[in-house]
């Protein structure tokens, strides 16, 4: 993180014991559920680095079992979310890999809703209860959590980037961050906008009718209302 | 935004007024977020942080790895049957870092302050050092602003984590915050608060993180109680005029070189110091063969 705000440093209000393995695990399950979408059928857990060690010492299981569910890391029911999710019906699997990924503390969550969609969501905490969302099902991505952020996949064409972002301007959106990754030249790509705003449910609409955008995804940081 | 103690204790002198001022000040230009809200949200996590204090000293709670519990009771019991060497305001110092610590362990809410593993440390030090100096609710959320403050600048230019830099940088900050938000409770100059700052992280530079079974457990809760007394400690000696030779922001960085050089053993990954005991290692298997509850 850049600049730090003063609740960065005195916060957060969370479940304990730690901030990177049950904080910062709770908050990539919450986004994971959000980019999944609802009616949740299974969640899968791909833990590596030192998440595969010592995650159940830590309650990483319980913490991002809870982030799946749609609770907070300063959810007093996190440390029961296994059972929360027996009782819900939702299949829950660990799968910890002893091999070292970019961050020690990476999952890779594959959740399947009840319409048979899986989604991948490759996160890592960062320390702090900080998170990054590094990849989403094969395109990597930049989400700190942080700015509302757009995610897109788009073909991979001339005045893709200029397109959305003068609809942006026009809905007076400013871009804090973007970033633009593609698998193969030609054929897709994907670009993700953070914003210092809010992105409305109609914004959304707007830009996913534009001309040869394939998909789009927004994340709204879920934030303590002040 | 202001993020060396130079520059906040110079305009500090320049405005002729406290180090939380500023950085309230600097928060709501930087979020755009009124002081009052602010410091509604600064409550709610003083209550937190006062709940998680008090929380374990009559009733222990069961730990993740069964490793600690109890301690704050063993200390409250202690000072109310025997004679303190310490004396009452230590010992209830400590027996309330030891509460925020035993709750962390046993996924209870705490606030993190700088983080989970130092969580402990903070709480204590706010909550006794006002009873001590007859500070109100205010003064508190002040002392906590004047903390993040400090806690800020170590963040910038070094690091608050275990994992990057060992225990002198996690456990370290929270008492180099607590120390300097204590001098400015108990109305000390913002010179003086920069003074316990340093001599709290220079009491502990190299400081290695050596968790056990690599839990937040042990060394970790008794490395919070010790944390809070480093605080108090080095409040009193800045609060009495003592300098610290070097300046804050120099300690700092030279705690930044001390963390980088620290092995990778001994920072937060189970595999040095008293992690790598024999004991430590049979604790770990007793952990982590056994299914989760």
């Amino acid at each position: 993180m850049e600049n730090y705000g003063i609740f960065d440093i005195l916060g957060p209000i969370m479940i304990g014991p730690s901030s990177s393995h049950t904080a910062g695990a709770a908050r990539i399950g919450k986004v994971a559920r959000y980019i999944a979408g609802p009616k949740i059928k299974s969640a899968r857990f791909h833990l590596y680095g030192s998440f595969s060690k010592t995650y159940r010492g830590h309650g990483t299981d319980k913490a991002l079992v809870a982030g799946v569910l749609g609770m907070e890391p300063s959810d007093d029911r996190l440390a029961n979310s296994l059972g929360l999710a027996k009782d819900l019906g939702i299949y829950i699997e660990f799968l910890p890999f002893d091999i070292p990924t970019g961050h020690p503390n990476t999952v890779k969550v594959e959740i399947e809703n009840e319409n048979g969609n899986i989604t991948f969501v490759t996160g890592s905490s960062i320390g702090g209860g900080a998170i990054v969302i590094t990849d989403v099902n094969g395109y990597q991505i930049n989400f700190t959590d942080e700015y509302p952020t757009i995610m897109i996949t788009h073909k991979d064409k001339r005045g893709m980037i200029s397109r959305i972002s003068s609809i942006l301007s026009t809905n007076e959106i400013n871009i804090a961050k973007m970033s633009v990754s593609r698998k193969t030249k030609g054929d897709v790509a994907s670009m993700t906008i953070e914003t210092d705003s809010l992105i409305t449910p109609e914004l959304t609409k707007i830009l996913g009718q534009v001309e040869d955008v394939l998909s789009i995804r927004v994340i709204n940081p879920v934030r303590e209302e002040l | 935004m202001i993020t060396n103690a130079t520059e906040l204790i110079k305009q500090a002198q320049k405005k002729g007024v406290k180090i939380w001022e500023i950085i309230l000040e600097e928060e709501v230009t930087q979020t755009g977020i009124q002081a009052k809200k602010l410091r509604k949200k600064m409550k709610k996590h003083l209550d937190v942080m006062e709940k998680s204090a008090q929380k374990t000293i009559k009733k222990p709670v069961k730990t993740l790895g069964g490793i600690i519990g109890a301690e704050a009771k063993k200390l409250t019991d202690y000072r109310k049957k025997e004679l303190s060497i310490c004396g009452d305001t230590i010992n209830l110092l400590m027996a309330r870092a030891f509460s925020t610590s035993e709750v962390n362990a046993s996924m209870g809410k705490i606030c993190a302050a700088p983080t989970a593993g130092s969580s402990g440390i903070l709480p204590a030090v706010i909550i006794t050092a006002a009873e001590v100096l007859e500070a109100n609710e205010e003064d508190k959320i002040n002392a906590l602003f004047t903390a993040a403050g400090i806690g800020r600048i170590i963040a910038t230019h070094a690091t608050i984590s275990g994992a990057e830099g060992g225990c002198q940088a996690e456990c370290g900050s929270a008492a180099s915050m607590g120390a300097g938000a204590v001098v400015e409770m108990a109305g000390g100059t913002p010179e003086k608060v920069f003074h316990a700052g340093a001599i709290a992280l220079k009491n502990i530079m190299g400081l290695i993180c050596d968790p056990v079974a690599g839990l937040v457990e042990s060394p970790c809760a008794k490395r919070n109680a010790s944390g809070a007394v480093n605080a108090f400690i080095s409040a009193e000696q800045a609060l009495a005029g003592i300098q610290s030779v070097i300046s804050f922001d120099e300690v700092v960085e030279a705690m930044n070189f001390v963390g980088k050089a620290i092995p990778y053993e001994f920072r937060e990954t189970a595999l040095g110091g008293i992690a790598a005991t024999d004991t430590a290692k049979e604790i770990t298997k007793r952990i982590f063969t056994t299914p989760s509850s």
